[in-house]
């Protein structure tokens, strides 16, 4: 492998790492909160499941000598981050320990949409010209179907449910699409990640998204809204919600980087 | 044969004669089911108890949930959040369990909720308490899981079958609990100074907490104490003191052995009435606590009412879609 290779496989995999650690951090922010104890459960199992997928990830960042998996997690600033933007937006106003004023449908369309985008990208993983992110694909795609089929059927019955639900969707879905843009973008190392096939082309994943998507938005007579991009969050280009989502995940760690906790 | 078996049939018996019975299975060992008869206040008792350790269960979710964005490696934060999720589910199972006996009084887990908020229903005094370092979500899991595992083994065999059966699977779950805390706990003795002064801190601030857990010796401490009856219908078997005495024999020693200073320099072991001796906490500080007058009790509740609110949207839908 090349440098610039070297380069391109670690921009690809901090993508990955940092897209699922940040979305397990806002499901857990949830903790609690669901709208009842059985969602309490599920969703804060797929919380875990999706840090774990984040430590397969920097694990596999540790073994190509980018530094200790716990250090690549809490240390790095937000401009050396490479997640997509939907996954570091705030669940709503308010901290999540004081008065959290979280809104269920922008969750359920957020978990939705970033949901099937992660399978999307997990079956085009599992084909990947770097083995060992091949095998970590196939273990995540097993996590995943419950994932998808759990969001999935909060999607469709919300949707179909009163008009107040169905309103709420349709603002969330908005709210999404606006930071969707950079979802499937794989930054300044694209070129090279493509050539290098670790992962199929990016307009190839994205129209397999929106094919997937389709016959559930038909379904529920839902039009898609235009798709956004705020920023890029692969080129470590973020919002403010970013540095404060930073300092609550590394508070402890940082207060000794050098000691064992 | 004449055929005997009607006469036992409850619908056939009197009240004075079901109540013989039921006195009669009790005392047999037999467990009592969710549609069997049972006097109202044995179901009373169990209602009160179950939705009270149901939802300890789920606001004891939220001091440790601070915690779980901030635990301080992926390892941590996966054991912590796998924790917090078993909590979650045990307060599922709990609830489940209530629902059932509720039934007769046309109540549901709404009911709960309201009770909760107005007061009415409360929740363990631990979870009244702040979670200020790192270390109080270590203490939390080693030490209050701990007390957990010996309050919720003396109903392991609960007269009650659904209440015992759920037992069984909290409290295999709960012994994960205790080392994932104490792991916490071993990590912070054996790292910096600044890592042991934090669980020394801690010790000092749960202690008292630690001992009202396990309620009042008697009811004259606090002027009320259910532990007469459930012992009397064989729900649990041993004291409130008891269980005390079983927390310092198992923790005290273990305590020590990380070089940590229990904040009570009464505390020690009388070898002559084999009891442990040990400054009572203040009992009125308890009784205010589990009203609802503890350090973070308004901000708790507040938290889960808040939610409760915000998703009112979301149970009318889901009404709505199971109509």
């Amino acid at each position: 492998m090349t440098e610039q290779e070297r380069t391109a496989l670690a921009a690809l995999l901090y993508q990955l790492a940092d897209d699922d650690f940040l979305y397990a951090f806002r499901g857990s922010e949830w903790l609690g909160l669901a709208p009842h104890i059985e969602e309490d459960v599920a969703s804060s199992s797929i919380a875990q499941d999706s840090m774990g997928h984040a430590a397969m990830y920097y694990q596999l960042l540790e073994e190509l000598g980018e530094g200790k998996a716990d250090a690549l997690a809490h240390v790095r600033l937000a401009h050396e981050r490479k997640n997509s933007i939907l996954v570091e937006r705030v669940n709503g106003p308010g901290y999540y320990m004081e008065t959290p004023e979280y809104d269920w449908a922008y969750a359920v369309v957020r978990n939705y949409c970033y949901t099937l985008a992660k399978k999307i990208r997990i079956d085009a993983l599992k084909n990947s010209s770097y083995a060992p992110l091949a095998v970590a694909a196939v273990k995540i795609n097993m996590e995943l179907y419950y994932h998808l089929l759990h969001w999935q059927t909060w999607f469709t019955q919300l949707y179909q449910a009163t008009p107040t639900a169905r309103q709420k969707m349709d603002a969330a879905l908005e709210q999404v699409l606006a930071d969707f843009g950079d979802m499937f973008d794989y930054g300044e190392h694209g070129d090279v990640i493509e050539e290098m096939r670790l992962i199929e082309g990016q307009g190839i994943l994205l129209d397999r998204w929106y094919q997937t998507l389709t016959p559930t938005l038909v379904e529920l007579d839902v039009t898609l809204p235009e798709m956004r991009m705020s920023s890029n969050g692969r080129n470590g280009e973020h919002s403010a919600d970013l540095n404060d989502a930073l300092s609550t995940l590394g508070e402890v760690y940082l207060i000794d980087q050098s000691a064992v906790w | 044969m004449y055929d005997a078996t009607h006469l036992f049939e409850p619908e056939v018996m009197t009240e004075e004669e079901k109540l013989a019975r039921f006195t009669e299975r009790i005392e047999n060992g037999e467990k009592i089911e969710a549609d069997d008869w049972m006097p109202a206040f044995y179901r009373d008792t169990l209602i009160k108890l179950i939705s009270m350790h149901g939802i300890s269960e789920i606001m004891g979710a939220l001091p440790e949930k601070e915690w779980v964005p901030k635990a301080p490696s992926l390892r941590r934060k996966l054991g912590i959040m796998a924790k917090v999720q078993d909590e979650m589910g045990h307060g599922q199972l709990l609830l489940r369990v209530v629902e059932d006996l509720m039934k007769p009084y046309e109540k549901t887990r709404g009911d709960l909720m309201d009770d909760l908020f107005t007061g009415r229903l409360k929740f363990h005094n631990v979870f009244h308490m702040p979670t200020r370092t790192w270390a109080d979500a270590g203490t939390i899991g080693w030490l209050v899981d701990g007390a957990a595992i010996i309050t919720q083994t003396n109903m392991l065999g609960a007269s009650y079958g659904p209440y015992a059966r759920a037992l069984q699977r909290i409290c295999a779950e709960e012994v994960f609990h205790a080392q994932h805390g104490e792991s916490i706990i071993m990590a912070l003795a054996e790292g910096t100074p600044e890592q042991k002064a934090m669980i020394q801190e801690s010790l000092d601030e749960w202690w008292e907490s630690l001992l009202m857990f396990f309620g009042p010796a008697t009811k004259e401490t606090t002027g009320t104490s259910k532990q007469d009856i459930t012992i009397a219908y064989k729900i649990r078997t041993k004291t409130n003191e008891e269980l005390r005495q079983n927390f310092f024999t198992k923790y005290v020693p273990r305590i020590q052995s990380l070089g940590l200073v229990i904040p009570d320099p009464t505390l020690r072991f009388d070898e002559e009435s084999g009891q442990w001796i040990y400054a009572q906490p203040d009992w009125s500080e308890f009784k205010k606590i589990i009203q609802g007058g503890g350090p973070r009790s308004k901000e708790r509740l507040a938290l889960r009412r808040t939610s409760y609110q915000n998703n009112a949207w979301v149970r009318e839908a889901l009404a709505e879609t199971m109509a």
